[in-house]
């Protein structure tokens, strides 16, 4: 094994935070995110020279310069296809050329010395017709339309010039469809530039949304009505130009833009930490869309992240402390409550929550001691991110960005369905296998971006990705192989893979003929590769499964001396990582703590550790402990037994810093003041004066935080001495929206903790990218006026992208070969229950929001149909999963043989204690074993 | 020198001008209906209400003294939930009617808005919405926008051709 690494695949090895406060983007990809860096040209526009880089567009070049110019089908993460026809320029054959020639900037090369006219006569004249011809047959449906406000058409007519309609014929109209819970469909209003499907079907794999009919009819939509199935559908709400795909759950309770409260945030419903921009408005949130990060979500997020929002408003939102004994408790006898309960416990045992900021979960430890925190993390899910954490510390590997993922050439995925678990890293791994097409689109000379010429050249060319998995995956349909089996065996499997890549692994012993040719295949895939990725996590709870990933990295670090394994292991929650990296102590230790009388009171930060343990210990737990209390700021099982709930801010009115899958310690900032009597779970638990000082603390604590005061500025930061509004300068209604209530406006609410002001007053510009609660400029209301924000069109952000990068930066030197596991004893008549997760229904805050539980499946016991007919069950026959748990029979073909699914964190379902438990199926009238 | 002569000379002349003031309240000037006063919510001629809830006015309202917040009926119309205008805010100034889309908020020629009370300038919808179209009697949104609601199915609203049917492909 090497013992320094120099390097990994992706970049230079990443520094700190560099100059001042950002630290930003810790290495800089130059060029399009695929290719090497291109050497710089000029071209002349409209009579002045300009810096452009090679292999661009114009489109793009254009762009990068900050320069506006009207279009629609071309789209960063895209490319062209030239289908709209609005880019038109002007080009120029040479010097002497007075009157040039409509050229589709999208569609053209740069070249050095190209000479074009971006607002010459011609041009202008030729770009207002095309919007003219485009808004024929469009509705007269601003007014009535959810795009309204920031609709990329009304952006592009008014900067063509378009005024006045004289169109006077008949306009063409359509039926619309019902699309499922997350999209509104309106499809009078397409201007038929085809970005929807293009991404749909291009980007996401979908297939379910097609384009119909042909010339002046298009038609996009559904063959039949129906739910959108593709995990991401919600990004056609930002990717259509229009207002033909809205935000279903967003128009229930409609806000223009202009009118919401927004803050930069960090999405809450898995480990990967997208950046997100939540808006509020009359108190209550009112939707979420994408924050551009150039390492992580860039232009999109999933469809969980996107619509999980509605918990913060949801039917079981705590707005008020409350005792079991009297009920409801104002703010100050529930402040003398906690304190009295604190002072008379006899050791209080806290535990803390992967989906609460670090601030809030050190607050707790410092409340508590160190010696009695605990992660509140289910034991089996504790043990592996202990060994995740130790094999990032200690090998070589390197924990990739998204956008580094995308650029990987072969792909490895163990034990992990990406799309369930880390699901934006589905979407990046669906990018990466395009690598060979990118590849041989090189090979002809074929610019990337030149979309549809790329992927005719490629046909089905696909860099090879390696699923193993217990149950099928929603990449199966790009995998260039799969293989279903148990946890255990994929371990062994993985360990086969490193023995193939460096022989000094120790080899297994007894593996299946298949699973040696799959193996050494594998290890051939990714030696051969420039750039190979493995893919983990938590989500089948199996540390050997982990260990094999140590392991393959291990192997390839040896074999490629000097550069870092590029790994992604994906984890279950917002926080996760952090709260692993905080060495807290496991759930077990709680309940011997509590048992063993040690201690008498529970003080538990949001957390449900129903979600967390089997029912009897936690209900053998809080009914040891004399005194429970639970912060939060959802009701939920473990509240409803608490002797004292006090109601907690949720991620969209308090701010923190979370660290994501990547190790990026990420800071997100409220939207909205905490609603009813709640307050940022910190300030329940300690006498921090503002978060700046507990994150401080936090960071001369523990060493491995250090750097995470640097994540954004400080409450005290300003912009020529002023703080950054949440309200863009349009906001409406303020002297009226509270008149009904109280007739003297009230002050604006201060905010302490941040540079953030909950006014429209305030510095508009300069804002640095971790502060920057929404995107606008000029004649760009919609989202897509992030081109403004970015050092170059679909690049980072200028100012770098926000975030500091902790742990996994290929720094580990080395870990003993381990030693494979052996293949599990078979059990008779028999299964191992392996958890299955779901995009919509493991994430316990997202249940809360109706459209995702409308999208979440009903409960089930999943076999592969083999084991269903060996058991003697039949589909939707009712098991006995648990004690008095009974479940239909779900048969899954593809599931591994010898194990049973069980859908992950759906509510009221056992947990599953293991990735090994086993499990014998009982049917009405057995005998309960 | 000059100028401030001939203004003092313009200010004098004025003395001998007809007043323009007359003995409000026992006189009452003739008020046009484009004279710029309390505001309402109209209906279109069938009688519904229509404002859709786009927040133009409030955006373009100078004190941003309107609220109101958009929610729909089953048959896919919007409107508002609520609807505020803090008159004790208002000046009254008409930009409100301007930005309107729908004709749906008018200034009227009842500038008598005085109250003891600021809290009785707060109107809500009960209290600004008319019964009749107001200025402009003839105009209704929805059958000319895109929309479709209830009585008013695709293709139905004015200069529209009947809906696509996709799956042909001729012309
Ligand atoms: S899509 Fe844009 S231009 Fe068309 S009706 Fe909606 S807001 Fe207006
Ligand atoms: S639905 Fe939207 S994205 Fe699709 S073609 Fe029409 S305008 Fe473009
Ligand atoms: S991938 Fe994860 S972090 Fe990103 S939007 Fe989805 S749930 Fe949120
Ligand atoms: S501008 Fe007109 S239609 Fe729009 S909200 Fe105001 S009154 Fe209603
Ligand atoms: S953006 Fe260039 S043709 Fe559509």
């Amino acid at each position: 094994m090497p013992d320094k690494i120099v390097g990994n695949d992706f970049g230079p090895p990443k520094a700190g935070p560099k100059d001042g406060l950002q630290g930003g983007s810790p290495h800089k990809i130059v060029g399009n995110g695929f290719g090497p860096p291109k050497a710089g040209l000029h071209i002349e526009i409209d009579g002045k020279s300009h810096p452009v880089k090679a292999g661009e567009n114009l489109l793009q070049a254009i762009l990068s310069l900050g320069l506006d110019l009207p279009y629609f089908c071309w789209h960063p993460a895209m490319g062209s296809v030239g289908a709209c026809r609005q880019c038109g320029v002007i080009q120029f054959k040479d010097a002497n050329d007075a009157q040039g020639r409509v050229v589709m900037a999208c569609m053209t090369p740069v070249a050095e010395g190209m000479r074009i006219s971006l607002q010459g006569p011609d041009a202008k004249a030729f770009r207002a017709g095309i919007l003219e011809l485009l808004m024929t047959n469009h509705p007269h449906d601003c007014p009535v339309c959810e795009e309204g406000g920031e609709c990329h058409l009304q952006d592009m007519t008014v900067m063509t010039g378009h005024t006045v309609r004289q169109y006077r014929g008949l306009k063409r109209t359509h039926r619309n469809q019902d699309l499922g819970p997350f999209i509104n469909h309106e499809m009078n209003r397409c201007i038929a530039c085809y970005r929807c499907v293009r991404y749909y079907q291009d980007y996401c794999g979908g297939d379910d949304l097609q384009v119909f009919a042909s010339h002046n009819h298009v038609y996009f939509g559904r063959q039949e009505d129906g739910v959108l199935e593709n995990e991401f559908s919600g990004n056609l709400v930002e990717v259509c130009p229009t207002g033909v795909f809205t935000d279903k759950t967003f128009s229930r309770h409609y806000s223009r833009k202009w009118d919401l409260q927004t803050a930069p945030s960090v999405c809450v419903h898995c480990g990967i930490g997208c950046n997100t921009s939540p808006g509020e408005r009359y108190g209550s949130l009112r939707r979420i869309v994408n924050r551009y990060h150039g390492e992580i979500n860039g232009y999109f997020l999933c469809d969980r992240g996107r619509f999980g929002y509605g918990f913060v408003n949801g039917p079981a939102r705590l707005y008020q402390a409350r005792s079991a004994e009297t009920g409801p408790l104002d703010v100050s006898t529930a402040e003398n409550r906690l304190r009295a309960m604190l002072e008379d416990a006899k050791g209080i045992v806290g535990i803390g929550s992967p989906r609460a900021s670090l601030e809030a979960n050190f607050a707790l430890r410092e409340r508590v001691g160190a010696e009695r925190f605990h992660a509140g993390i289910g034991d089996a899910e504790h043990g592996c991110l202990r060994t995740l954490l130790d094999l990032v510390r200690n090998l070589p590997l390197h924990l990739v960005s998204l956008r580094e993922a995308e650029r990987a050439d072969a792909v490895l995925i163990l034990g992990e369905d990406p799309t369930q678990t880390a699901p934006r890293l589905a979407l990046a791994l669906r990018q990466a296998v395009r690598n060979r097409a990118l590849a041989i689109a090189d090979e002809l000379g074929i610019p990337h971006w030149q979309d549809a010429a790329v992927r005719e050249a490629a046909q089905a060319e696909k860099s090879p990705l390696f699923i193993a998995s217990p149950a099928p995956t929603r990449l199966d349909d790009i995998a260039a192989r799969t293989c279903r089996a148990s946890p255990r065996t994929i371990a062994r499997l993985g360990f086969a893979v490193a023995h193939g890549i460096c022989p000094e692994a120790p080899a297994v012993m007894g593996l299946t003929p298949e699973h040696e040719a799959l193996a050494a295949e594998i290890a051939q895939a990714l030696t051969s590769a420039e750039r190979p990725l493995i893919v983990a996590g938590t989500g089948c709870l199996s540390e050997d499964v982990l260990r094999a990933v140590g392991q393959i990295a291990a192997a390839l670090a040896a074999a490629r001396p000097g550069r870092a394994t590029a790994v992604h292991f994906a984890v279950p929650e917002c926080n996760s990582l952090g709260l692993a990296l905080m060495d807290a102590q496991s759930l077990a230790h709680a309940a011997h703590t509590i048992e063993s009388g040690e201690a008498d009171t529970l003080l538990i930060l949001e957390n449900d550790l129903y979600r967390r343990a089997d029912r009897t210990t936690v209900d053998a737990l809080l009914t040891r402990a004399r005194q429970v209390i639970v912060i939060d700021h959802t009701l939920h099982a473990t509240a409803e037994r608490a002797h004292l709930v006090l109601p907690a801010a949720s991620f969209a009115e308090t701010e923190g810093t979370l660290v994501s899958s990547e190790g990026r310690a990420q800071r997100f900032f409220a939207a909205m003041q905490p609603a009813g009597d709640s307050r940022d779970g910190w300030r329940w638990l300690g006498p921090w004066p503002c978060l700046d000082d507990l994150t401080r603390a936090l960071a001369d604590s523990l060493p491995v935080f250090q750097q995470i005061t640097a994540c954004a500025p400080g409450a005290a930061f300003r912009i020529a001495g002023q703080k950054i509004p949440r309200q863009p300068h349009r906001y409406s209604g303020r002297t009226a929206m509270l008149a009904d209530i109280r007739i003297h406006e009230p002050k604006q609410p201060e905010d302490t903790d941040s540079a953030l002001a909950f006014s429209m007053e305030g510095a508009a510009n300069d804002h640095p990218p971790a502060l920057n609660p929404f995107v606008w400029a000029p004649g760009w209301n919609s989202n897509q006026a992030v081109g403004k924000f970015q050092d170059e069109a679909g690049g980072h952000l200028s100012g770098g992208d926000p975030g500091i990068r902790l742990i996994g930066d290929g720094a580990g030197t080395g870990l003993p070969w381990s030693v494979p596991p052996e293949t599990e004893a078979s059990i008779a008549d028999a299964l191992r229950l392996v958890p299955l997760h779901h995009i919509f229904g493991s994430d316990e805050t997202s249940m809360h929001s109706s459209a995702v539980a409308e999208r979440a499946p009903h409960p089930y016991v999943a076999l592969n149909p083999e084991d269903a007919a060996r058991l003697g069950l039949a589909e939707g026959e009712e098991v006995e999963l648990a004690p008095d748990v009974w479940l239909p029979v779900k048969c899954l073909p593809g599931l591994a043989a010898g194990i049973a699914g069980v859908p992950a964190g759906l509510p009221d379902l056992p947990v599953p204690v293991t990735a090994w438990q086993s499990w014998k199926p009982n049917k009405p009238g057995d005998e309960t074993s | 020198m000059i100028s401030q002569l001939r203004t003092l000379w313009i200010v004098l002349k004025h003395t001998f001008s007809r007043a323009d003031t007359v003995q409000y309240p026992e006189q009452r000037p003739k008020l046009y209906p484009r004279y710029r006063g309390r505001i309402v919510l109209t209906r279109d001629p069938d009688g519904e209400e229509r404002c859709v809830a786009c927040n133009l006015c409030a955006a373009v309202c100078p004190v941003d003294c309107i609220a109101l917040q958009k929610t729909e009926d089953v048959d896919g119309r919007w409107y508002p939930e609520f609807f505020r205008i803090n008159f004790s805010r208002c000046i009254l100034c008409g930009l409100c009617e301007e930005a309107c889309p729908t004709y749906a908020i008018q200034l009227t020629p009842d500038f008598e808005l005085c109250e003891y009370d600021r809290r009785n300038l707060v109107y809500e919808k009960e209290h600004l919405l008319i019964q009749g179209t107001g200025k402009y009697p003839g105009y209704s949104f929805y059958r000319v926008a895109g929309k479709a609601i209830a009585g008013k199915d695709k293709g139905q609203a004015e200069n529209e051709a009947p809906p696509i049917d996709v799956h042909s492909l001729l012309p």
